[in-house]
């Protein structure tokens, strides 16, 4: 007789088990036909830039960068953009494991000083916008929120950044400010995750960046308070020092911290340094 | 087919072992890279941390609970699958063994829109004084969603393998499909309903994407032990490191107690004959 089990079939999908931890890749938004890795050439006539410039932002300057890319694209049409976006701390492991990066915009200056002190800068980094946490909660309020201290209600489910990631320790700063102690029903580790849980309904409250409010449009509502003030989110972009086209990169930098950089950042809710 | 020589031949080109070994490399390098950046000094304190330690408890628990659940939900499934014919079973198979190749973070929406407090369900549990959203039930459901095929592509494979002359001889004798079940069938296929349920207990434990969505993340009661790796990682590669040695080393011992070479070479050989059959009847 056959009593056998199907060991290949069970081998076989034992392979899907390593779907099982997927980490977040970056998503790489190619504004236009790349014409290779950060390549290309530069200044082929004087005043004339060229080539490609790869840019590694945080995610919460999506939708800003993605304007200016477009703008730049514009102004310079000979000149691509390539972005990519992912967590700060994400994209700075990926520079410093040689990943081919002209410009570095980092949401948090502990990020870019890890670059910095790890000699993979060319020149230092300019501050160029500030965030601020707000409350965000759906748009029916269902907690009916309306200060910091409503959060620490029982009852409010809360949903926080953990203490590991930028968004987490703001949090702590500004609890402390407060005086009032949370007891979040999840620590979540991206600012994404916890603006998920509120606009989802899932929870009633969520304490993010007043650039996520803004972005979630009609999906969340935000709620300012003045503790925010205490935990103020600086933005540093910097040239990689690998960077092969630092003409290029050195003009997209200027055009973020300059006169139409801080109108795009303005409309997206971000402050200037 | 009980005899080792039945149709034995066993000649391989040897180009093939090249290949074959360019494969197994392409799996094991990237462990032995990982297991190379391990901070040995620190290795114990790091896992044996409390956000480590807890974590752990966590996801052994919580994968435990999720395999039970697949063994109630999951054996039934199978006999149904496996033993009966009915108009749609092509596409409940389909459905069934849908998790296997959605992305868990689909997984993950689809149980928020389910059970979530303004989902399909929540909302009657919630009126029932229910709540399952940031609760360790809610990283218990993703498990269980996203590790229930493998226990029932396993089982329905053994299933078709045995056949059902020992139940028809049982049921010729009087006994009633309970009896003959409980009496014939799961011992029968005792073993792949094991080997299911391991495969099962070891994805339950690697679950990620659909517990990050669906559940969140909170020390001792949503952050499993994948979560606690993803979020080490943002301030301390070497805990990171560290614990997903600990996640490697928990889920090839699990694996290498149901896939234990066998002992005699001819059930060796019986066995992978039935299995090329189970797999195909599965996958048909």
């Amino acid at each position: 007789m056959n009593t056998g089990k199907p060991r290949l079939a069970a081998l076989l999908t034992a392979a899907a088990l390593t779907a099982g931890l997927t980490a977040c890749a970056p998503s790489a938004t190619s504004t236009g036909p790349s014409t290779g890795p950060s390549g290309g050439a530069s200044s082929d006539t004087a005043g004339q830039l060229s080539g490609t410039v790869t840019v590694f932002a945080a995610a919460s300057l999506k939708a800003t960068f993605t304007t200016l890319a477009d703008e730049f694209e514009k102004k310079n049409p000979g000149a691509k953009v390539t972005l990519s976006f992912a967590g700060s701390s994400d994209l700075a492991t990926q520079i410093s494991q040689g990943a081919p990066a002209d410009v570095f915009a980092s949401a948090d200056t502990g990020n870019m000083a890890k670059l910095a002190d790890a000699g993979l800068l060319d020149g230092t980094a300019t501050n160029f916008a500030t965030n601020v946490l707000q409350i965000a909660v759906p748009p029916s309020n269902p907690a009916s929120i309306g200060s910091f201290a409503d959060l620490a209600r029982p009852g409010v489910k809360v949903v926080v950044c953990a203490s590991q990631v930028p968004c987490g320790a703001a949090a702590h700063t500004v609890e402390n400010a407060a005086g009032v102690t949370l007891a979040p029903v999840s620590e979540e580790s991206s600012v994404t995750d916890v603006l998920g849980k509120v606009t989802s309904g899932e929870a009633d409250a969520g304490l993010v960046y007043v650039t996520d409010v803004k972005a979630a449009g009609n999906k969340a509502k935000g709620i300012p308070f003045a503790e925010s003030g205490k935990a103020v989110n600086t933005y540093p972009i910097a040239i990689v020092g690998a960077s092969r086209n630092k003409e290029l990169a050195a003009a997209f930098i200027a055009m973020v911290a300059g006169a139409d950089g801080r109108k795009a950042l303005a409309d997206a809710g971000f402050g200037t340094p | 087919m009980d005899q080792a020589n039945v149709g034995g031949y066993h000649g391989i080109p040897r180009w093939i072992y090249a290949i074959a070994a360019a494969g197994g490399l392409f799996v094991l390098l990237p462990l032995a890279a990982m297991a190379a950046r391990v901070n040995w000094p620190q290795f114990i304190p790091l896992v044996t941390s409390e956000s480590s330690l807890t974590a752990l408890g966590l996801s052994l628990r919580t994968s435990a609970a999720s395999t039970a659940l697949c063994i109630v939900f999951g054996v039934p499934l199978a006999l149904v699958l496996a033993r009966s014919n009915f108009r749609g079973q092509r596409l409940l198979r389909a459905f069934v063994l849908l998790p296997l190749v959605l992305p868990p973070v689909v997984g993950g929406i689809a149980l928020l829109y389910t059970f979530g407090r303004q989902g399909l369900l929540g909302r009657s549990l919630e009126a029932a004084g229910l709540q399952i959203a940031f609760s360790t039930t809610a990283v218990v459901l993703a498990q269980t969603f996203v590790a229930l095929p493998f226990l029932v592509v396993s089982l329905e494979g053994a299933l078709r393998t045995a056949g059902g002359r020992y139940e028809a001889v049982a049921a010729t004798l009087g006994a009633r499909p309970t009896t003959v079940l409980r009496r014939v069938t799961v011992p029968l296929v005792l073993p792949g309903l094991a080997s299911g349920a391991v495969l099962s207990f070891a994805r339950s434990l690697g679950e990620f994407g659909a517990t990050l969505t669906f559940a969140g993340s909170l020390q001792g009661v949503t952050r499993t032990l994948p979560l606690e790796i993803y979020l080490q990682r943002e301030t301390d590669a070497d805990a990171a490191v560290a614990l997903s040695l600990v996640l490697v080393a928990v889920a090839v011992t699990v694996v290498g107690l149901t896939y234990r070479r066998p002992t005699h070479p001819g059930q060796r050989s019986a066995r992978t004959g039935s299995a090329d059959g189970g797999w195909n009847e599965v996958a048909r």
